[in-house]
């Protein structure tokens, strides 16, 4: 029995010394790049530490006493059944102990909470799967996507995302924010209840639709910080990962200078081949129906409406273009696609995913006088 | 499973024409039966199936984890999958196998005939049946099984494209599931205030049926709340009513602060009776009186108490103000000294005992220690600052399966291997029940422990598909995943063959050494006849408790 013990604890422990060597994971909490983030880091270990000692202590006596008292060893049970002093005694440490534990608690909690006195306020907004950021007070505006690499690399099935770099924690268009400088976020959500997290800055705070919630953070590092969201928000809440970008002020300002042109850029409304029509079509797909309708376009059975060989996509594209731009109970309005965009989805849609109705949409056609400002 | 039968006599004028009756024959018996030991036998067996199905969601989980990308299924059946095995697992499989015991034992320790209300016993049983297969019919529904966790948070679980037609199924399952545990509650307060023997008093019972005492409040307690929250969510879905959507003037963290009122006292009533196995096992192996049976009655009590007030720590990033999150973090701190108290009392029961370690005690050992853990990862979260970071990760994942699995299950598995012989009269094989044990919790080990690794790594719970620096651990947790599974059939195994006849030894009424001392069970023949106690014990066992008689 002894032997088959140690073989055991030996398996384990060369499992765990095999796994250690090979890869560039963490074991503990991060400290992160904030103030904040590095208290919580000292919070975690000193908690960490009063466990281990009192395991440690707890386990000790217990294991000396199922080594030492047990009855192959000839020990006779001593009757024992109470003692008023100990009892006392490990009552009051642990409460000490918590108390002692909960002065510093507090004291971050209390800096956790202040948003007082913040330089910029960013409204994130979760949304089914992706984050909107606006930068309040200014123009910009943007909605920031999982990437196009891992999108595909998910979506099909035995694909190895070994391949795909920081698959699942890369985003087409992070979030920027400049170091040094308080960032205040005011979090909400257009659906269901997500959760912002990038444990770099060191919390997270749930998005509820229809509630603003607030935090805050001030960076002092220049760096790429990624996290996820963490309530589960549907089928797709694996796949809307969270990129901060911090920058030194002068970067951040020729990003902000960049991005207020790109976004007065007015889509370029030029017609386009069959095939660049299909390419980029196949990426506004992707980034705007294949969570519900699927790679394929086979909907979900029960749930979703399947667009191969959907009356709607394949019938005449101005009720499909009119159906994009009001929605539906179910489904939300596109209206923030633009023309371009719209020509080049409707010609996916209706000559990929099992259609083929042989059109090709160009953008003047599809285009709203208005469609290009914003 | 044989009993015995006694002979009926016409001319016997001192019993009820009821009473000495065996056993009705075949199918029937089952369904119709009163008899507190068949009940509690279909509990408990009902609770092994459920805890294969469950499990068996939990290997669908474990295996798509094993490896980054999608491989087997589609994110919204894995949901799927998070959210029954949780609901399977807590409602079919823990919560039953707990009414299973306390119908089996609590009639035995305190010396009654049955149960207070038998009729009502068989009616929570069969609605419990009902309600459960109410639920895993949704497996097999348009637009599958409820998917949005078990928490059932709307608006996710309102939306028409997450949940099809399950939803109004799942919560009209609650709804029986619910009022089968009320009964049952109902049936142990009752039982216990009113048919102990005589010479019983309430500081004379043992710590099980205390901690069922306690429990069975707490369950009459709560189960109404989580019936009322799904209630509305019913009328928001179909009747127009907004209590939790904020376009209606509702919000959706009302729903947060109702469920988790029920959620966490329902996690403790998960894990009191397992308590009281603890102390009622651990005592007859160290051979010593259990220590501090007054401050382990209290402890138990201030927890169920605690419990009640301390239901947003579940909750510490969904924004509530600043008040609120500083005393929700104090009084969750305070758990741990309740909780403190018990482990101590546990190790001090062991400490200078003559310990054997057949395979009740080395599970009952290993809870007290993987407990623990959960124990300490549960103080961890408790400072509100630090769980922004645990909240809703893996981290907490390793928690409550640290609580649940080698501490409630690890109980449960306890239990069988220490009262089967006294059901059954056959004793179950020592050999294989060691080797399950050691399977069990190695396995358990590398099943849970690297989730820790991968919460603070930054990996979120109840997701398909991961970064690739999550790999390594989650492929060692799902390969202890699979050991667990598969060490758990020769639970199976040794149930069915001990039923049928185990090593074949006899076992005496004592079953363990010297153990009628430390249980009235234990004074009455191997295996239990049918009818047990229908005149009360004169005296009962004394020696854990303190000496005031």
């Amino acid at each position: 029995m002894k032997t088959v013990k140690q073989l055991f604890a030996g398996l384990i422990l060369t499992a765990l010394g095999l796994g250690s060597v090979q890869a560039d994971y963490t074991l503990n909490l991060m400290k992160g790049v904030t103030k904040v983030s590095n208290d919580i880091y000292d919070l975690h270990m000193l908690i960490l530490w009063i466990c281990v000692i009192i395991g440690v202590l707890v386990f000790g006596a217990m294991f000396y006493s199922i080594f030492h008292h047990r009855k192959s060893k000839g020990h006779q049970a001593a009757q024992f059944h109470e003692n008023t002093t100990i009892e006392i005694i490990w009552t009051i440490i642990p409460t000490l102990i918590l108390i002692g534990m909960a002065i510093p608690a507090t004291k971050t909690m209390l800096e956790l909470n202040d948003v007082k006195e913040s330089d910029m306020t960013i409204q994130v907004t979760g949304k089914q799967w992706y984050w909107d950021y606006k930068y309040l007070n200014t123009d910009i505006h943007f909605e920031s996507h999982l990437d196009e690499a891992s999108e595909k690399s998910h979506r099909t099935m035995g694909a190895d995302p070994r391949l795909v770099p920081n698959y699942l924690l890369s985003v087409d268009k992070p979030l920027v924010i400049p170091i040094k400088t308080k960032v205040r976020f005011v979090l909400t959500s257009a659906d269901v209840i997500h959760s912002w997290w990038v444990p770099d800055l060191g919390w997270k705070k749930d998005a509820n639709p229809g509630f603003i919630n607030e935090a805050w953070t001030l960076v002092d590092k220049p760096g790429i910080y990624r996290g996820q969201c963490t309530e589960l928000c549907g089928r797709d809440h694996g796949f809307m990962p969270i990129v901060v970008i911090a920058m030194e002020q002068p970067d951040y300002d020729a990003w902000v200078k960049k991005t207020l042109e790109q976004q007065k850029q007015k889509p370029d409304l030029s017609d386009q081949t069959r095939e660049q029509l299909m390419a980029h079509g196949e990426s506004v797909y992707l980034k705007n129906c294949v969570g519900c309708h699927q790679i394929k376009g086979a909907g979900v059975p029960g749930l979703i409406p399947a667009l191969t060989g959907s009356a709607i996509a394949t019938g005449k594209w101005e009720s499909l273009d009119g159906f994009l731009r009001a929605g539906t109970s179910k489904m939300p309005k596109f209206d923030k696609l633009n023309g371009k965009e719209f020509a080049e989805l409707m010609t996916y849609v209706r000559n990929n995913l099992g259609n083929s109705v042989g059109d090709e949409l160009q953008p003047k056609q599809t285009a709203l006088p208005d469609d290009d400002d914003e | 499973m044989s009993a015995a039968v006694v002979e009926h006599d016409d001319h016997d004028d001192h019993h009820d024409d009821d009473h000495d009756h065996g056993p009705a024959k075949g199918l029937l018996r089952w369904i119709v039966t009163t008899n507190h030991k068949d009940i509690g036998t279909l509990y408990l067996l009902f609770a092994l199936a459920m805890f294969f199905v469950g499990g068996s969601m939990a290997m669908v989980i474990r295996a798509e984890l094993f490896e980054p990308g999608l491989q087997f299924v589609d994110p919204a059946f894995f949901n799927s999958m998070t959210t029954m095995h949780a609901l399977v697992m807590v409602f079919g499989a823990v919560m039953p196998a707990f009414v299973g015991l306390a119908n089996w034992q609590i009639p035995l320790m305190i010396g009654a005939a049955d149960m207070a209300l038998p009729r009502m016993n068989n009616m929570s049983f069969w609605m419990l049946v009902a309600g459960v297969l109410l639920l895993a019919s949704t497996l097999f529904m348009e637009g599958g099984a409820p998917n949005g966790g078990w928490t059932l948070y709307p608006p996710l679980v309102l939306q028409p494209i997450t949940v099809g037609k399950a939803l109004p199924f799942a919560i009209f399952s609650v709804h029986l599931l619910g009022i089968s545990s009320i009964m049952g509650a109902i049936n142990i307060i009752a039982t216990i205030l009113n048919m102990r023997a005589p010479a019983m008093r309430l500081m004379d019972m043992p710590l099980f049926v205390w901690t069922w005492l306690i429990t069975a409040f707490l369950l009459i307690a709560v189960m109404p709340v989580f019936a009322g929250a799904v209630t509305m969510l019913l009328t928001d879905k179909f009747f127009h009513t907004s209590f939790f959507n904020a376009a209606g003037g509702g919000d959706p963290v009302l729903y947060e602060h109702i469920f988790w009122f029920f959620g966490h006292p329902e996690v403790y009533i998960m894990i009191l009776p397992t308590f009281g196995v603890a102390s009622t096992i651990i005592p007859v192996f160290a051979r010593k009186p259990l220590f501090g049976y007054a401050s382990m009655v209290w402890a138990t009590a201030s927890i169920a108490f605690l419990s009640f007030i301390v239901w947003a720590h579940h909750m510490f990033t969904v924004g509530m103000p600043i008040a609120g999150e500083l005393y929700f973090m104090y009084a969750t701190m305070i758990i741990a000294v309740p909780t403190g108290v018990k482990v101590f009392n546990w190790t001090a029961t062991m400490w200078k005992g003559a310990m054997t370690f057949e395979t009740p005690m080395l599970f009952s050992i290993a809870f007290v220690v993987l407990f623990t853990m959960g124990g300490f990862t549960g103080l961890m979260m408790a400072i509100a600052p630090a769980d922004f970071q645990y909240h809703d990760t893996y981290f907490i994942v390793a928690h409550f399966h640290y609580t649940l699995v080698p501490a409630s299950i690890f109980i449960l598995m306890a239990a069988g291997y220490f009262w089967l012989p006294k059901w059954t009269g056959h004793m179950y094989n020592e050999k294989i029940g060691q080797l399950h044990f050691w399977l069990s919790a190695i396995s358990v080990n590398i099943l849970f422990f690297p989730q820790h690794f991968l919460g603070l790594a930054g990996m979120p719970r109840r997701i398909p598909d991961y970064a690739i620096q999550f790999a390594d651990w989650n492929m060692i947790s799902s390969i202890g995943g699979f050991i667990f599974g598969a060490s758990q059939l020769l639970f199976l195994y040794i149930v069915v063959d001990t039923i049928k006849g185990g090593t074949g030894e006899k076992v005496t009424a004592e079953v363990w050494e010297d153990a009628a001392k430390h249980g009235l069970e234990w004074t009455l023949p191997s295996p239990v006849p049918y009818h047990t106690w229908t005149t009360p014990p004169t005296t009962v066992p004394t020696e854990h408790v303190l000496d005031t008689h």
